[in-house]
């Protein structure tokens, strides 16, 4: 490995710790980010000589800290940074200054540094823009790429975003338990999101964000590992590693979406659904069910089929049903009906989704979802009906040619007036 | 003398290396693996998931389940090697040959064993997330 890809490695993993300390000792998000900077400038200077300290993120919080009162000074006065030399005997202070940190501040930091992307004010697109900005430490050109917009204007989302959390101020006493979980619940959510940018899109856009779900699922690690008995901690990092593990058989060759029953288990990520199924196992045991284990569970019997026809629709419906108790929703109830029609056909399902009409009349997967119901009860017309509307709500183009596939067959059934049984979505 | 060479590292570093430089570390350290079962020297090679996938069941009266690793220690233990050494020079040969294969923080823990009993790889292990391991040296020792 070269020096440069190892210590990049190092960086990445010790920059949410890195930070998250110099935010505490700054107090202001810019001025630790450019502490942060110029350890990192050090790092790649005096690491491939030296070797890597044994504790890279004290390492960096230290320089980082010297850095950062150096620069104050240097407002006041031109000084000069100490050469690199004096920061040699780094080594000793660091294991010194690191068993005097304490675990509990560090877990705080790294938390707080999520939570302060999470805030309320801020939309969803902004809070992910600005983790992986400022935790994750991805460039602003790659956020651009991966949201697909100007890097321009994406330096002004970040920089209105940043604006905005430094105005509301940050909470810089320690948390109290009821407070560190609902920051923990906040965070949750705002992985999940990252998660499910990583997800969206086709083709070279796929490719484009592919790296998201990534940083994601390594985010939610690094904040299981720092909280390590909390299930629903465990329920969010085997989700998106058991729904990430499909990542492989997800897109055909056009870049086109694969539909679950479709797909080629054989390439789904062994070691990914390993380590979900051991999650999950994990979370089980603590009887405290939450939403992120209920859904990771539906993940977890999705990967456990060797083939589509093998799934345990019953054990998903039920798993819906209990979703429905801790987070109703209409997609939810939207998702366990496809359960239902599997388990007892297309009728009930149809049923169970007619009295959810109003409020998902905006929403692709519904029309989608009651097409193919329609479709499979032979009611060809309103089956049309429901496919066009569901093309004038789709999102990307991928989502069109999905269903635009479900009305060449019915325009090819009207023509040739067979009656075939038909694969429901 | 079987050795057990257990890699310590940073794992939430070895979790960011991007994809390519993960293979290219892979195979690297296949290539070394390869030379020693030429030798007849290799055992047993396990990598293990992460830490957070780990449980600890302490041995107190209470059997208490806690999750995460037993130790929170600066490097986690990622997986190990049984090798064949004549001796702790020949350990720390080899270790060292697999330390070349890429930089890092971490080290490599020599443990030599007490008692090594080779079976078999269960069947319920996953066949794609685990090599079943080659001839085993075939060496028990007393303690």
């Amino acid at each position: 490995m070269s020096d440069l890809a190892w210590i990049d490695a190092a960086l990445t993993a010790a920059r949410p710790q890195a930070m998250g300390a110099l935010l505490r000792w700054f107090r202001d998000l810019d001025a630790a980010e450019e502490a942060f900077q110029d350890a990192c400038l050090r790092a790649l200077r005096t690491w491939p000589e030296k070797g890597p300290p044994r504790d890279p993120a004290s390492w960096l919080i230290m320089v980082g800290r010297n850095a950062g009162i150096d620069q104050a000074r240097r407002q006041s006065r031109q000084a000069p940074l100490p050469p690199d030399e004096l920061i040699s005997d780094l080594e000793d202070a660091e294991s010194a200054a690191a068993d005097r940190l304490d675990g509990a501040d560090y877990r705080d930091d790294v938390l707080r540094l999520l939570f302060i992307c999470c805030h309320p004010d801020l939309p969803a697109t902004q809070q992910i823009a600005l983790a992986l900005r400022i935790v994750s430490g991805l460039s602003v050109k790659q956020i651009a790429r991966a949201f697909l917009v100007g890097e321009s204007a994406m330096e002004q989302r970040i920089t209105r975003a940043k604006s905005r959390i430094a105005g509301a101020g940050v909470p810089f006493e320690p948390p109290g338990p009821v407070e560190r979980a609902e920051r923990l619940a906040a965070v949750a959510a705002m992985l999940y999101l990252v998660f499910n940018e990583g997800y969206s899109g086709t083709g070279t856009e796929a490719q484009q964000r592919g790296p998201l779900a990534d940083e994601a699922i390594r985010l939610a690690r690094l904040l299981l590992r720092l909280y390590p008995a909390e299930p629903e901690l465990m329920g969010l990092t085997a989700l998106m590693l058991l729904q990430h593990a499909r990542t492989p058989a997800r897109l055909d060759a056009d870049g086109q979406v694969v539909l679950l029953e479709d797909q080629d288990r054989g390439l789904w990520h062994r070691r990914m659904i390993a380590e979900g199924l051991a999650l999950v196992d994990k979370a089980m045991r603590h009887r405290r069910p939450g939403p992120y284990q209920v859904q990771a569970a539906i993940a977890a019997l999705h990967d456990q089929a060797a083939r589509a026809e093998d799934t345990d629709w019953a054990q998903i419906d039920r798993l819906y049903q209990t979703l429905e108790r801790l987070q109703p929703s209409p997609v939810v109830t939207l998702n366990r009906a496809v359960a239902v029609a599997k388990l007892n056909g297309p009728a009930d399902a149809l049923d169970m989704i007619e009295p959810l009409a109003d409020r998902l009349s905006g929403y692709f997967y519904f029309f989608g979802l009651k097409g193919a119901l329609l479709d499979q009860l032979g009611r060809f017309d309103e089956a049309r009906a429901c496919f066009d509307r569901a093309i004038a709500l789709a999102h990307s183009p991928a989502e069109a040619a999905h269903i635009r596939m479900h009305l060449d067959r019915l325009a090819r059934l009207k023509s040739s007036d067979a009656d075939t049984a038909l694969p429901g979505t | 003398m079987l050795y057990a060479i257990l890699c310590y590292d940073h794992e939430d570093a070895v979790s960011a290396w991007p994809e390519e430089e993960e293979a290219a570390v892979m195979a690297r350290l296949g290539a070394v693996q390869e030379k020693l079962a030429a030798q007849g020297r290799l055992g047993p090679v396990a990598r293990l998931l992460p830490t957070t996938a780990a449980t600890t069941v302490r041995k107190n009266g209470e059997h208490l389940v806690l999750d995460g690793p037993f130790a929170e220690t600066k490097e986690q233990l990622l997986g190990f090697y049984i090798v064949e050494c004549a001796d702790l020079d020949q350990a720390v040969e080899t270790a060292k040959e697999l330390a070349s294969t890429y930089t890092s923080e971490g080290s490599y823990e020599l443990r030599p064993l007490a008692l090594f009993k080779p079976a078999p790889t269960p069947v319920t292990v996953t066949p794609a997330t685990v090599t079943p391991a080659k001839a085993t040296p075939a060496a028990v020792m007393d303690a």
